[in-house]
């Protein structure tokens, strides 16, 4: 069966394609339209899953979206009920979205696919799925496990912000639920709110803003913003929030609980927004450490799949790997809303036609098997999250691009560039980031998800204590306070970083090795802000962070054979098999998905070389009249 | 017509039949909204609606 999942009209559409139960394509439409969260129908996305598997849109048997908008408008119009007559501006401006275009979701859905394939039934072949149930099949059914428990956390869906799935082999039953208004997801985003960053893309950066800070506030937020009970569950005090009734997270009773208004985005960030953001980041880190607890007692089950926007929080999941409740964690890469084309997919293959799972199929079908844990399967390297055993295919599902495809994009830019063979090309790439250079490196497949994982990344020498500078303000154009993340070949991880398992999403978060830090003289201690995070503090200053943790990305020879001989050939050079991997755009920009967005980017930015295919790229030698101001160009995010 | 009759479907599925006039009122003040507004543009918080 082909089954093509989309998600789509809030944030973050995308579409997925899986043929018998294997991922075969996945994209975000923001890559192609080059507007980030981009929420529009996937038309690109879908285009490029069908042309990726070499098929008309009539020849899919089914396609699944991944919530339920009547089930949404319900929950919509219960709220302003329930609130009524308070949150009239929000029904004001929200209830006419909804009578144009959200209501009719089905409708423009089945417009689109009538427009490509004309001929089919469409009311027969689309199906829905809710929201956290797409959730919890994107983290369990691409998972290693055969049996997991599954729990999803974000915003909202429909009615859930939290749910509690178990999966065993191709069943996926969710078992319990906490319902809207009460959100984890909202809670973090009412504090990335009221620290003065974008709801729902500045979350990540009030993560990176917390170990700059003290919890001072922990127990403030604990006796009046949220009852967390021992088990996990929890309410949220309204009194507290606006977003039920108004247009803001807060509202004044919350301002004058930490005594001063929400901060702008223009105004300086304070020691006190840094506490805030340890608090916020303590509490949500200690909600999750209490469910995933309590769900280990309560059913037994030694492996645990995650998704949701919450499971994009690396440092809360970092602590519910070292919690060692569980035998094995495994985090779906795009946990966001994008996964939910994927576990609305995955579904219908699964679940609703039973199409066994490849990755836990091997030898015996996923279906009517009897229990087993994927440790008996999996990499004896005792982890059982071990990649290249998920079905993720190391989430390089996008497109990629040969190198005639390549050569000709960069002739008609006019760009200057060398052909060269594989080991001369990551030998001349190894080169350069030794030599300190910041590297564009486009290769293969693209990633799906929010995160670069080595073939849409730029990269850099961690050891450079000037490069995480240097990257932040001359190439990336972002606050200076954000660490970057390490790449590091698998095999060494445990040489380096205070972990010893697979981590190929970025999405656990561990501490540098006590013997590879370099403790800050005491004088650089008192130093505050920004200032802490230039002074070196490990062998690889570039990514450890103020508290010595890092976002750690190990890199497997089995999924990303070309990122693995660059870090063999970094650590030849250098004797440290660690770079620097950040997303190939700048602030605000999508990350790269085509040769011709890398060459734009490569040189609106300070990025030196440019390692596109096989052809690598200098700055130097290009001509400087394609050069252009480029950061400006995208909304600050 | 299909959106009707899935929108009854729905209601009659979940028992929440007293959301029926709840949806007329809301199909009647959205309306003169509309035309008083002219766009219909979605509040800038996150996108819970």
């Amino acid at each position: 069966m082909r089954i093509l999942g989309i998600s789509a009209f809030y944030h973050d559409s995308a579409a997925v394609l899986v043929d018998g139960g294997r991922i075969v394509a996945a994209a975000q439409e923001e890559r192609f339209t080059r507007r980030k969260h981009d929420a529009d129908y996937p038309a690109n996305a879908v285009a490029y899953c069908l042309d990726q598997a070499g098929i008309q849109l009539g020849e899919v048997d089914r396609v699944a979206f991944y919530d339920k908008p009547f089930l949404k408008f319900e929950r919509l119009l219960e709220t302003y009920v329930a609130f009524a007559p308070r949150g009239f501006r929000s029904f004001r401006m929200a209830v006419p979205v909804w009578i144009r275009e959200k209501l009719f979701q089905k409708d423009l859905l089945r417009r689109k696919l009538r427009a490509l394939a004309p001929d089919v039934d469409w009311h027969a072949r689309l199906l829905f799925a809710e929201h956290h149930q797409s959730h919890a099949a994107s983290a369990f059914y691409p998972s290693p496990f055969h049996d997991a428990v599954v729990l999803t956390m974000d915003g909202v869906g429909e009615w859930a912000t939290t749910s509690v799935a178990i999966g065993h082999g191709n069943d996926l039953e969710m078992t319990r639920e906490i319902h809207f208004p009460h959100s984890l997801g909202l809670l973090y985003s009412a504090f990335t709110y009221y620290t003065g960053f974008k709801v729902n893309s500045g979350e990540y950066k009030l993560m990176g803003l917390a170990p700059y800070g003290k919890p001072t506030y922990s127990k403030i937020i604990l006796d009046h913003l949220i009852d967390l009970k021992p088990d996990g569950t929890f309410r949220l005090n309204l009194r507290y929030f606006d977003y039920c009734t108004g247009l803001t997270m807060t509202n004044g009773k919350f301002d004058a609980l930490f005594g001063a208004p929400p901060r702008q985005p223009d105004e300086p960030l304070t020691q006190w927004h840094m506490d805030l953001a340890a608090s916020a980041q303590a509490v949500i880190e200690e909600a999750v450490l209490r469910l995933t607890r309590s769900l280990r007692k309560e059913i037994g089950i030694p492996y645990l799949c995650l998704a949701g926007g919450v499971a994009l929080n690396c440092v809360a999941n970092g602590k519910v790997l070292r919690d060692g409740r569980f035998d094995g964690v495994w985090i779906q890469p795009a946990a966001g809303d994008a996964g939910g084309a994927l576990g609305a997919a995955l579904t219908a293959s699964h679940r609703l036609f039973g199409e066994p799972r490849p990755s836990v199929s091997s030898g015996r079908s996923g279906a009517g098997a009897p229990p087993r844990h994927s440790r008996e399967s999996g990499n004896p390297s005792a982890s059982p999250s071990a990649c290249g055993k998920d079905a993720m295919h190391g989430a390089f599902l996008g497109p990629a691009f040969s190198l005639d495809q390549v050569r000709r994009a960069l002739d008609a830019a006019g760009a200057r560039y060398e052909t060269l063979a594989d080991d001369a090309l990551i030998d001349t790439t190894a080169e350069a980031l030794a030599a300190g250079q910041a590297v564009g490196w486009f290769q293969g497949r693209m990633e799906f998800g929010p995160r670069a994982l080595g073939n849409r990344s730029i990269l850099g020498d961690a050891r450079s204590p000037t490069m995480q500078k240097t990257l932040n303000l001359k190439v990336k154009h972002r606050e200076s306070f954000r660490p970057f993340a390490p790449s590091v070949l698998r095999e060494e991880v445990a040489d380096w970083f205070e972990l010893d398992r697979d981590s190929p999403y970025m999405l656990l978060v561990a501490d540098v090795r006590t013997e590879r830090r370099k403790p800050p003289a005491q004088a650089q201690e008192a130093l505050f802000g920004i200032d802490r995070l230039n002074v070196p503090r490990s062998d690889v200053p570039a990514v450890t962070h103020v508290d010595y943790s890092a976002r750690v990305q190990t890199v497997h020879r089995e999924t990303n054979p070309r990122y693995h001989a660059l870090l063999e050939a970094f650590k030849a050079k250098t004797g440290c098999p660690v770079i620097v991997n950040t997303s190939f755009n700048v602030r605000g920009e999508p990350i790269v998905c085509t040769p011709a967005d890398a060459f734009r980017c490569f040189m609106g930015t300070d990025i030196d070389c440019l390692a596109i295919g096989n052809c690598f790229l200098r700055k130097e030698a290009q001509d400087p009249a394609l050069k252009r101001e480029y950061a400006d160009s995208f909304e600050p995010d | 017509m299909s959106f009707l009759r899935e929108l009854w479907l729905f209601m009659r599925v979940r028992k929440k039949y007293w959301l029926f006039p709840v949806i007329v009122m809301m199909f009647v003040l959205g309306g003169l909204l509309m035309l008083s507004q002219g766009s219909a543009v979605a509040p800038m918080i996150y996108t819970l609606f």
